[in-house]
């Protein structure tokens, strides 16, 4: 007698896997890497390998702490590498390692792992550490220090003590706050100013962004309704630049990567456009009144909490479906009635 | 491919249970001698459809098995005969009033050949006075993967389509008929355009090739834009829907008058040599029809239906029934362990009936019964489309289904 497979059906499977999905953010993640190797040095490709690592060694680490099965899946990567390119490339590798520890573990394990978190880890690890090793965190490095042949800073005494060294170039966003230069459209957008090492390179991110819409993995909602709302912020408040405040700064791999994130953001695409306008505008709050340098990041860490206020509030009308009306007097009556 | 017709040489295993609604008992005995086409099962419901016997030839016994949905059916197994007799009280019935038309499909035992088996006379029974029907609409939006069934009986016998829609639009007084196709059967629409060119009330509509295009509500919206509220039928907007093989088996039976003993089902999959369809006797059982399959290999898992909503057999003693769409054969699917949910949202935009697959399964896990209602988890079809396109390969839709009969425990 030979035996036959019974289940529920369908029968049949998307060959989409989560897998799959994190691996294509990954691969566009890469653009950003290689222009953040060539503009900050090998020291930006170490650092990502030391974040990468940690973040895949802590999730197995505490996967078999708490006797889950351990799988080999990319999101640790993932969450690793954006972590990565939020730092500056001085940053020492322990505070990395640190930084690590804390989006994996506490922010996302201790909350149940994959799928579970209500923030983003990279963001909020990229928040602690701010907050935390602020001096080495705000230390921007110039743009193609590696090629004056000046050693590329022994990072945390030189960051500390040096203060405003030769070699450390402020982020444009803060040039323009100090009234100074700031870098032109071409190095705007080619990266080649000072910041974050993956995030100074508008034009790697949107070719990522490009790559990611183009293989469904995101839904261009978010991204353009972030991007437009702090366009549109900048574009009405006088003496902003719209162009300054669209390519510096974390806003793009914030847009892109960060609030496109499944797990802490709503999954309506209404839901997507509020949450990518409530983005936008709490990044040019923060920006237009405030010292701190972090807007996007606490821009995103605010909304994730909102998220599931967003999804309530956005969520699809089921087709067909009669809307209860009147709601408050239904239950009065129903009250009265007992 | 041409429809080829089968015949059961192993006994045939006819079950009571052919159709939603009541089951039918048995008005022939184990002994008896019964003709092809012969009453074997009747019920009083209104709700049900008689059965007659595929096959001339001797009652073995009465035997219970479990049916493909769960539950334990009776049925009476025929060893059928070299020589076939058709029954001699076969005769054309006279349809002339929307009252005869109503009892011949009843006599005939059709059931939606679609595949959920509602009985077509109460279908076509409706209340004219409550509804004011005025589509016809003929579902010939075969969507689901594999099935050619409905496209061959546009193909093959196109003639009886026609004369069965014109039949029931001119008894039911229905001015109207629009006949959905989907755009990946371009000969089809293009032969039903042809041979319709002179008819003005009879609309051929090209459908988008998505599923589930063949859902009521889906290809209502798709073909009037009208939009079913929930717990209505069609009815109520005004449309009744057939499914295109039931519309075309009701002129043959004007015609000859004989009753639904046989049907077309697809046989496909990954491991059959040459896909087609065969004209297979109800009844026929599984292990007969792969006797006459030509397999590659073993099969490790055969489903009656489509594979995005049949249902998979184990027992090769299942026989076929009214509603068997089509068989298929699989072997070394990719099998897939489920993952944590993501959030990415995916089930949502799958859903044709907008609803969230995800939010349900929470819901279930923590059996909130009034979440699950104001989610409207009963408006879940079972379809299938957000497991399908689940990247975490979450068992969605098996867990809507757990969900909807949870609801309806409680109730």
């Amino acid at each position: 007698m030979s035996k036959f497979i019974v289940e529920p059906s369908p029968h049949i499977r998307g060959n989409n896997t989560t897998d799959k999905i994190m691996t294509r953010v990954l691969i566009a993640l890469v653009p950003a890497l290689v222009m953040s190797v060539y503009i900050f040095g090998i020291r930006a490709l170490y650092l990502s390998i030391v974040c990468v690592g940690s973040c895949v060694i802590f999730e197995m680490l505490y996967r078999r702490l708490i006797k889950k099965e351990t799988e080999i899946d990319p999101s640790p990567a993932v969450t690793g590498l954006l972590l990565a390119f939020c730092l500056p490339v001085t940053l020492p590798y322990y505070m990395a390692v640190i930084g690590c520890f804390i989006a994996i573990v506490v922010v996302k394990q201790l909350f149940g792992g994959l799928g579970q978190n209500f923030a983003n880890p990279a963001i909020t690890a990229r928040i602690v550490l701010t907050l935390s090793f602020t001096a080495q965190m705000t230390y921007w490095a110039e743009p193609f220090h590696y090629r004056t042949g000046q050693e590329a800073l022994d990072t945390v005494s030189s960051a500390t003590s040096h203060g405003a060294d030769a070699l450390s170039g402020a982020t444009p966003l803060a040039l323009a706050e100090a009234g100074e230069q700031v870098p032109g459209l071409w190095d705007l957008f080619m990266g080649f100013h000072g910041g974050s090492f993956g995030e100074t390179s508008g034009l790697a991110l949107i070719i990522g962004f490009i790559f990611l819409v183009l293989t469904k993995v995101i839904r261009s909602v978010t991204p353009l309704a972030f991007v437009g709302t702090v366009a549109l912020g900048a574009l009405l408040a006088p003496g902003e630049s719209v162009i300054l405040h669209v390519f510096s700064g974390g806003l793009l791999i914030g847009a892109i990567f960060m609030a496109t994130d499944y797990a802490t953001t709503p999954v309506s695409i209404a839901g997507k456009f509020v949450f990518g306008v409530g983005c936008g505008l709490i990044t040019l709050v923060i920006r237009f009144f405030s010292d701190m340098p972090e807007g996007v990041s606490f821009a995103i860490l605010i909304m994730n909490i909102l998220t599931f206020y967003i999804d309530k509030i956005t969520f699809p009308k089921p087709f067909g479906m009669v809307r209860e009306s009147f709601v408050f007097f239904k239950k009065n009556k129903e009250g009265k009635k007992e | 491919m041409r429809t080829k017709k089968l015949d059961s040489p192993g006994p045939v295993i006819i079950s009571m249970v052919q159709n939603i609604g009541a089951p039918c008992v048995p008005v022939v005995k184990p002994g008896d001698y019964v003709q092809t086409g012969q009453l074997i099962a009747d019920s009083d419901s209104f709700v049900s459809a008689p059965v007659y016997s595929s096959v001339t030839g001797k009652v073995l016994e009465e035997r219970f098995i479990l049916g493909i949905n769960g539950n334990l059916e009776k049925t009476l197994v025929i060893e059928p005969e070299k020589n076939e007799i058709l029954c001699e009280k076969i005769a054309p019935p006279v349809i002339e009033t929307r009252a005869q038309l109503i009892e011949a499909v009843r006599k005939s035992g059709l059931v939606g050949l679609g595949g959920a088996g509602f009985p077509t006379h109460v279908k076509i029974g409706y209340d004219s006075e409550k509804f004011n029907v005025d589509t016809l609409i003929i579902n010939g939006a075969e969507c689901e993967p594999y099935i050619t069934s409905d496209y061959r009986e546009f193909m093959e016998n196109s003639g009886d389509v026609i004369k069965g829609i014109k039949l029931i639009m001119k008894l039911c007084a229905i001015p109207h008929a629009i006949i959905g196709i989907e755009k990946n059967r371009p000969i089809a629409v293009k032969l039903m355009r042809e041979l319709l060119e002179t008819e003005k009330n009879i609309k051929v509509k090209p459908l988008p090739t998505n599923y589930p295009q063949g859902a009521e509500k889906v290809l209502i919206y798709n073909t009037t834009r009208r939009i079913v509220k929930e717990g209505q039928l069609p009815l109520s907007e005004g449309c009744l829907i057939l499914n295109v093989s039931s519309v075309a088996f009701i002129a043959r039976y004007a015609e000859t008058g004989i009753p639904l003993i046989s049907r077309r089902i697809t046989i496909d999959g990954n491991i059959v040599n040459k896909p087609s369809n065969y004209l297979v006797p109800v009844g026929m059982t599984l292990g007969e029809l792969m006797k006459k399959t030509d397999l590659r290999l073993q099969p490790d898992r055969i489903i009656f239906g489509g594979p995005m909503m049949g249902k998979s057999v184990y027992d090769l003693d299942t026989p076929v029934c009214k509603t068997t769409g089509a068989v298929l054969f699989f072997k070394d699917m990719p099998e897939y362990r489920a993952t944590s949910c993501i959030r990415c949202g995916k089930c949502l935009r799958a859903c044709s009936m907008n609803l969230m697959p995800t939010e349900f399964e929470k819901a279930y896990e923590m059996r909130d019964l009034k979440r699950l209602r104001k989610l409207r988890v009963n408006l879940c079809m079972e379809c299938g489309s957000c497991s399908y396109i689940c990247p975490a390969k979450r068992n969605l839709t098996e867990r809507n289904k757990l969900a909807k009969d949870l609801l309806r425990k409680e109730l």
